[in-house]
């Protein structure tokens, strides 16, 4: 499993309902419902992912998140997961208050673009990063809300959202020492559990 | 001489017929003291009985599914593609049964059944069904072939709802109900097109009222109009232009011929069949008139405008499904403009608001809601792992 996912799932209490949006293949999920016997549901878009869900036994609806949660009904789920996929978003600043809105926490993991990395990459070499982790090229990319972890604190202060835990990991996924104290310079993946403050 | 058939065909299917006596009360009030169900089941029913499928059939289908009668090995049931040894619904893994709903006329009581009190045939005073009696009229199939609990009950548009109705009054029965370009109601353009339908047949010189049976006859042409408009339905724009847009010459492409393929190669300048798609439409409506009783068509038309489970609920659909605590999947195909997805999302939205497990699935399709029939690779393989799934909880559910 993704370890951020492997993060993730501690979070998640046995027999909870879970929404997962954009629910990639369905590992997390599915893992949820074998190990917690969560009642899941995934939304997702790509068409290979959504047969993968199926394939996995995961109950995974073709909803776009740009088009809004709507349809969701306030508190109907415990947790509502976001994972890698709040950069990709529209409006992703909406989408968060519709996550807390539905469900009683969220959980958000983003790629921290204030990771030493892109910004060593964007100083030396006055381009957008692009690298193994970020393989697009900004024309063509499915990212087109980067953020860094201080922005991410920023807004949760602004919109009042409560972060319960605030976990920054390195690519090897590992929250060292040096990490902790520099979340926003070391950190690659940040992963948030939060709540309406 | 031997026949051979596809290797993945159910292969030869014999009918089979219940008689029940017990009297069935009907949604509208009155009551049928007996009837006959005819129905065709495949694949091995298992002896924990847990691996049986109900397939529902739609407006013009009956109980012959998939396979072949004998005497006629051309042309296969109407959702053989689906069903067979490793197809979707795979009959190594499934016992699937469909039946001809009652009103029908491939063998169940209908208007072209003869009144064992009267003699005579039930014709118009055979009374309108609804999707509830027929899946009440399941539910009496179903005990009397022992089968404790559906796997899944499964239905393309009409069929879909049938499955809804499965879902809403007897969730304790079904497994998974899964429900394909299907939608919660009829909008009023669908209820149009079904009277004009309807309008087509009753106002047939031959229908006499309904009783055309008694006069030796039947309401051709109108059965042949009913067909053709609903046919329209059925279809897509972009199928259509597909369809009969073959003509290509050197100063139009597949593209630029919009579906205007001529019959015979020139206009008529009269009033008679110029194009490809006037003549399909007309061969459509006369083979289905040769095989359809027009009081039948008049009632599962009337059992889709009537299909509303909402009406229970104060109009409130998703608290008609907050005792459904079976698992949903849904699908629709994006040129499916007679239940088109937005439908199905409205369906969706109802489950999910009443906390139910669903899947749904949105297919790009181009044949409009004919897709729910065709083997469409996406749909097929969504399909055949959601069944999959059942399966495995099946197998569960025994260890």
């Amino acid at each position: 499993m993704r370890p951020d996912l492997e993060i993730i799932q501690q979070w998640i209490e046995p027999e909870s309902r879970v929404l997962d949006l954009g629910c990639g293949n369905g590992t997390l999920l599915n893992y949820l419902k074998n190990t917690k016997q969560v009642r899941g549901i995934g939304l997702e878009i790509d068409e290979e992912n959504i047969q993968c869900c199926i394939q996995n036994g995961v109950n995974v609806i073709e909803q776009n998140l740009d088009h809004g949660l709507s349809n969701f009904q306030s508190g109907s789920f415990e947790t509502v997961l976001l994972a890698q996929t709040l950069q990709a978003l529209s409006n992703p600043d909406r989408l968060i208050d519709e996550m807390l809105r539905i469900g009683e926490r969220g959980i958000v993991t983003f790629p921290n673009f204030g990771n030493w990395k892109s910004r060593l990459y964007l100083a030396t070499k006055g381009r957008m990063p692009v690298s193994k982790f970020m393989p697009h090229q900004w024309y063509d990319t499915p990212n087109i809300h980067f953020c860094t972890v201080k922005d991410f604190d920023a807004l949760c202060k602004i919109k009042n959202i409560r972060v319960l835990t605030r976990t920054v990991v390195d690519s090897q996924h590992q929250g060292s020492w040096a990490v902790k104290s520099w979340p926003n310079f070391l950190g690659e993946i940040a992963i948030y559990h939060i709540t309406k403050g | 001489m031997t026949i051979t058939l596809p290797e993945d065909s159910v292969g030869i299917v014999e009918p089979q017929q219940l008689h029940f006596d017990e009297p069935l009360s009907l949604r509208s009030g009155k009551v049928l003291p007996a009837y006959d169900i005819v129905f065709e089941t495949y694949g091995e029913l298992n002896t924990k009985k847990s691996n049986a499928i109900l397939i529902c059939h739609a407006l013009s289908g009956d109980h012959h599914a998939a396979g072949y009668h004998n005497g006629d090995t051309k042309k296969p049931g109407w959702w053989d593609s689906c069903i067979g040894a490793g197809k979707a619904i795979d009959t190594n893994l499934f016992f699937v049964v469909c039946m001809n709903n009652l009103g029908g006329c491939g063998g169940s009581t209908g208007p072209a059944s003869k009144d064992p009190e009267t003699g005579k045939y039930f014709g118009p005073d055979f009374p309108v069904v609804t999707v509830r009696d027929w899946v009440k009229s399941q539910v009496m199939l179903m005990d009397r072939l022992e089968i404790p609990k559906w796997a899944a009950v499964v239905g393309g548009s009409l069929g879909g709802m049938q499955a809804l109705r499965w879902a809403i009054s007897y969730p304790e029965r079904i497994a998974h109900a899964i429900c394909i370009a299907a939608a919660p109601k009829l909008s009023a353009q669908n209820i149009a097109f079904n009277e004009v339908a309807r309008q087509s047949i009753t106002s047939d010189p031959d229908f006499h009222q309904g009783y055309y049976l008694e006069h030796g006859t039947y309401p051709k042409q109108g059965l042949i109009l009913a067909r053709m408009v609903g046919h329209i339905t059925y279809l897509s724009d972009s199928a259509m232009r597909a369809k009969f847009g073959k003509t290509v010459s050197d100063f139009e492409t597949e593209k630029t011929n919009f579906g205007r393929d001529l019959r015979s190669g020139k206009l008529s300048f009269g009033f008679d069949v110029d194009f490809q798609v006037e003549s399909y439409l007309h061969y459509q409506g006369e083979r289905f008139s040769e095989n359809f009783d027009a009081n039948t068509y008049l009632l599962m038309t009337k059992a889709l405008d009537y299909f509303d489970p909402s009406v229970d609920f104060e109009g409130n659909l998703s608290n008609a499904f907050l005792n459904s605590d079976c698992k949903f999947m849904l699908v629709s195909f994006t040129t499916d403009w007679r239940f088109p997805p937005e439908r199905s999302r409205e369906l969706v939205n109802d489950l999910l608001k009443a906390g139910r497990e669903v899947t749904y699935l949105e297919v790009e399709a181009d044949q409009g809601h004919d897709a729910f029939l065709l083997p469409i690779p996406r749909y097929i393989s969504a399909f055949r792992s959601y069944l999959c799934r059942v399966h495995e909880e099946i197998c569960q559910d025994a260890s």
